[in-house]
């Protein structure tokens, strides 16, 4: 009914925390650049946070967009105010929707999270291998 | 259907990017995009078939039919998201040297 609206309300959420979080590495960037310069390097060589938040800004934009367009396609989302017909349906659709939105929506907020959890902590395992086998190889 | 489709998109999308095609290109936020709603979409599943059962498995013609033409639709319009994207980002120039040779 409109299960995509909590993953999205996500998305917000995440968009936000990403913005502040990349001016802040801007900051922290220009103030440590002669150390930066110094172990490009190992710096280059391990992902960002703010890229992996991206990994799950993508994932959640994307997945709510497309559903969107489902419930759109099936008619329980409507181009006009109140935009969603369980609204316009009464109380007991509209109760429906809220059950559907704490079951469903908050299941698929938390699957898509917990899969980037898992992406962040493949990636992370990656970089640190990748990090040992270069410092071996230097020494 | 529509879960089936997806899911299809998001393979073929994801070895494109395996394959390492023009990175320029952002195949992996097109990844991410049928990845995300196919995650969705298995979530969905899986209440729906908690409902229904074995019943799930067996869809009238008629609506395979309309999902099957839902979720090529989905992927067209994840296709155009990408490609705004691209377009917007323009990490190749193209656009903006396009332009900059009108004037």
């Amino acid at each position: 009914m409109a299960c995509f609206l909590v993953p999205a309300a996500e998305a917000v959420v995440t968009t936000i925390a990403n913005k502040v979080m990349k001016s802040k590495e801007a900051k922290e960037a220009s103030v440590n650049i002669e150390n930066v310069h110094e172990e490009g390097h190992s710096v280059e060589s391990k992902i960002k946070f703010t890229t992996k938040l991206g990994w799950l800004n993508k994932l959640l934009w994307g997945g709510s967009a497309l559903l969107a367009f489902e419930h759109l396609w099936h008619g329980e989302v409507v181009p006009f105010f109140p935009f969603l017909t369980a609204v316009q349906e009464g109380q007991e659709a509209t109760t429906e929707m809220l059950s559907e939105m704490g079951t469903v929506g908050v299941t698929m907020a938390l699957a898509v999270t917990a899969i980037w959890g898992g992406m962040v902590a493949v990636s992370s395992v990656i970089s640190k291998r990748k990090a040992k086998e270069t410092n071996e190889s230097e020494a | 259907m529509t879960l089936l489709v997806a899911v299809f998109a998001a393979i073929i999308s994801t070895i494109i990017w395996y394959k390492g095609s023009d990175k320029d290109m952002q195949i992996g936020t097109l990844c991410l995009i049928y990845w995300g709603a196919s995650i969705m979409w298995f979530v969905d599943f899986i209440f729906e078939y908690a409902e229904l059962g074995a019943e799930y498995f067996t869809p009238a013609p008629a609506d395979m039919l309309n999902d099957f033409y839902l979720g090529i639709s989905v992927v067209a319009l994840g296709l155009l998201i990408w490609l705004v994207i691209l377009l917007i980002k323009d990490p190749k120039g193209t656009v903006k040297a396009a332009l900059l040779r009108q004037r």
